[in-house]
């Protein structure tokens, strides 16, 4: 192949692209480095995150200078993590399918169209705006209507029990997260059905099933790989969720979350809120410590976004708005 | 009737398909009425915070007015756009037109995966390499940059659809009278593609003006008015005072806070609308001839 300038041209900003991945990875790795050689596998295990004593001075300990006392694990934020995303899926995943099911099959062109628009709109709300309305609405809601509510059918599962506090904390966080996860997954389901030959569907009706069963017994089976698809899709949107989750999550620091209403805090979370304390730091092993924290979120989202692609085949058939 | 309590199963089958229905649409309210709300909520206590001060003034400690954050957000969403629609559009051009190979296929997927990388993963490693790093602190060019990094995937994907939407065929007729592959692309195909570019800058521009978590790190914040520094300067911008000024216990602090997100929501929100109703005219034009 000749290689003509224009090309080269076009390659070269092309690969910016990867680069740019790759400077991620060598980048937070490199200054994490030290952490992660101070931290060791505690990083994951410990559960308490105490900077030390950050006015003595600082000794050399595991071969790096960190203040005494220093002692950086982040298992709390880890499980509050997993526990909104998770609990932000239960929610989202059903109530997306019904979505997908209502936009694609439920209703007449002209209004699917303006209908669905609503939900490109939910995935356009700016994540901080979803926390201002969270800090405004929701918490009071969860503290007075549905925390109460919840209490009062499902109490007696012991993490549904129990006080339900000011409103921020776990139920609060998942909520939001699911509101943002749903445009998500319902617009990627709501793609596949309608890409659903209509031989299958066809095969169905001459069955005798009614439109209902048509969809849920032939066309929903049909995408079920992109449904898992998208679900994984929206589980590393969660799962990297900052500032909506830092507004209404409640900010725990040390302490596992009791029942679904205890304040949370979530890896992402939890870097934006504590650099202006890291920074005190002089030995700076708590600013690299939150370097961890990003690296292994960069680690995740990759790999969650990776298994996700792969179910979902072809990245380029969802229309990228 | 033979018996009272059996219903047929037809007619059972009826009604459970009625509840599927009925559940289908009801999940749809269920996400419907929390949108309704949010836009409710910001535009009533914004509108209400709206002031001419807000356009004139400078935020002084918790109150007075928005004009740095405004014209801050404007300046870090236009340097972003400066730096991501080159690469972006040449990047989505080489993946139409000479991405089938292993290379073409690669980036295909990385364009996707750095999508989906969350934006405090970015802001921070902005922050460790470009903030301190690099010696830039708080500062225009680091938060462009990373903003950048984060639309570039959007523009180059919506730049390779729109150029793979181009017919074949003008692009043989242009080789078959001589012309060079520069020519063909850039003056042929190009004038075509544009609109589905610019709906990708769009795209961008709405992605951008919402982000908080990058610039935090990368912007930092400030109470005065960007002096043309690209370094060394921190900037304010929009969205920081609706994170940051809603936690403070004052009305006026709330009242900014408000306002800041109605402006965000009113931006994001026409730029949406128009968003909508261009994919919409384009798509049926596509289709048919050209």
């Amino acid at each position: 192949m000749k290689l003509r300038p224009f090309r080269i041209v076009l390659i070269l900003f092309t690969s910016l692209i990867p680069l740019a991945l790759l400077a991620v990875l060598i980048f937070l790795g490199r200054y994490s480095w030290p952490a992660v050689t101070f931290n060791g596998w505690h990083f994951l295990a410990g559960h308490t995150w105490n900077l030390g004593n950050l006015y003595a001075d600082p000794v050399k300990q595991r071969g790096v200078l960190a203040p005494i006392g220093a002692n950086y694990g982040i298992l709390v934020f880890v499980a509050g993590t997993l526990l909104t995303s998770t609990i932000a899926l239960i929610i989202a995943v059903p109530i997306s399918l019904g979505v997908a099911v209502f936009l694609a099959e439920g209703l007449r062109s002209r209004l699917r169209t303006p209908l669905s628009f609503v939900v490109e709109l939910l995935a356009a709300v700016p994540s901080v705006v979803y926390g201002l309305w969270g800090y405004a609405v929701l918490t009071p809601l969860v503290a007075h209507t549905i925390g109460p509510g919840l209490r009062s059918v499902l109490g007696f599962i012991p993490f549904f029990s129990g006080a339900i506090g000011s409103g921020y904390g776990l139920l609060a966080a998942s909520i939001v997260l699911a509101l943002m996860v749903v445009p998500i997954i319902a617009a990627t389901v709501r793609d596949a059905l309608a890409q659903v030959p209509s031989e299958t569907k066809e095969a169905a009706y001459a069955l005798g099933a009614t439109h209902f069963e048509v969809v849920r017994r032939a066309m929903l089976p049909a995408v079920r790989g992109n449904i898992i698809g998208a679900c994984i899709l929206g589980l590393g949107r969660a799962l990297g969720e900052t500032m909506a989750v830092l507004m209404v999550s409640g900010g725990a620091l040390n302490y596992f979350p009791g029942n679904i209403y205890s304040p949370v805090t979530t890896m992402a979370s939890f870097i934006v809120s504590q650099l202006d304390s890291a920074m005190q730091d002089p030995t700076g092993m708590a600013v690299r410590s939150l370097a961890e924290i990003a690296l292994i979120l960069f680690i995740i989202s990759v790999l969650t976004n990776v298994i996700a692609r792969l179910l979902t085949g072809t990245s380029r058939n969802a229309s990228p708005a | 009737m033979p018996h009272p309590l059996k219903i047929s199963r037809i007619t059972r089958r009826k009604w459970l398909s009625g509840l599927g229905w009925g559940l289908a649409a009801a999940s749809f309210v269920l996400v419907a009425t929390p949108l309704l709300d949010i836009l409710f909520t910001v535009v009533r206590k914004g509108m209400s915070a709206l002031s001419l001060a807000l356009f004139t003034q400078v935020t002084n400690g918790i109150s007075g007015g928005l004009l740095n954050a405004i014209t801050g957000t404007l300046v870090l969403v236009s340097g972003a756009l400066i730096i991501a629609a080159p690469v972006g559009v040449l990047a989505g051009i080489y993946l139409s037109e000479f991405g089938r190979g292993r290379f073409g296929r690669t980036v295909r997927f990385l364009d996707d995966v750095l999508a989906g990388v969350p934006s405090i993963v970015l802001g921070y490693f902005s922050y460790v390499t470009l903030v301190i790093g690099l010696g830039w602190q708080f500062s225009v060019l680091a938060g462009s940059l990373t903003l950048a990094i984060m639309v570039v995937p959007y523009i180059a994907r919506f730049t390779e659809i729109s150029f793979m939407q181009v017919p074949g065929g003008l692009r043989e007729a242009g080789y078959a009278l001589g012309l060079r592959e520069f020519t063909v692309i850039m003056r042929l195909a190009l004038p075509l593609a544009l609109p589905g570019i610019l709906t990708g800058v769009l795209f961008a521009i709405a992605i951008a003006l919402g982000e908080t978590a990058p610039l935090i790190y990368t912007a930092g914040w400030s109470n005065f008015l960007w002096n043309g520094r690209l370094i060394h300067e921190p900037i304010g911008y929009l969205t920081y005072v609706i994170w940051s000024f809603i936690n403070q216990p004052y009305r006026s602090a709330h009242a900014l806070a408000f306002a800041a997100a109605f402006l965000v929501i009113l931006m994001v929100l026409v730029i949406n609308v128009g968003l909508n109703a261009a994919l919409r005219r384009a798509r049926p034009a596509r289709a048919g001839q050209r």
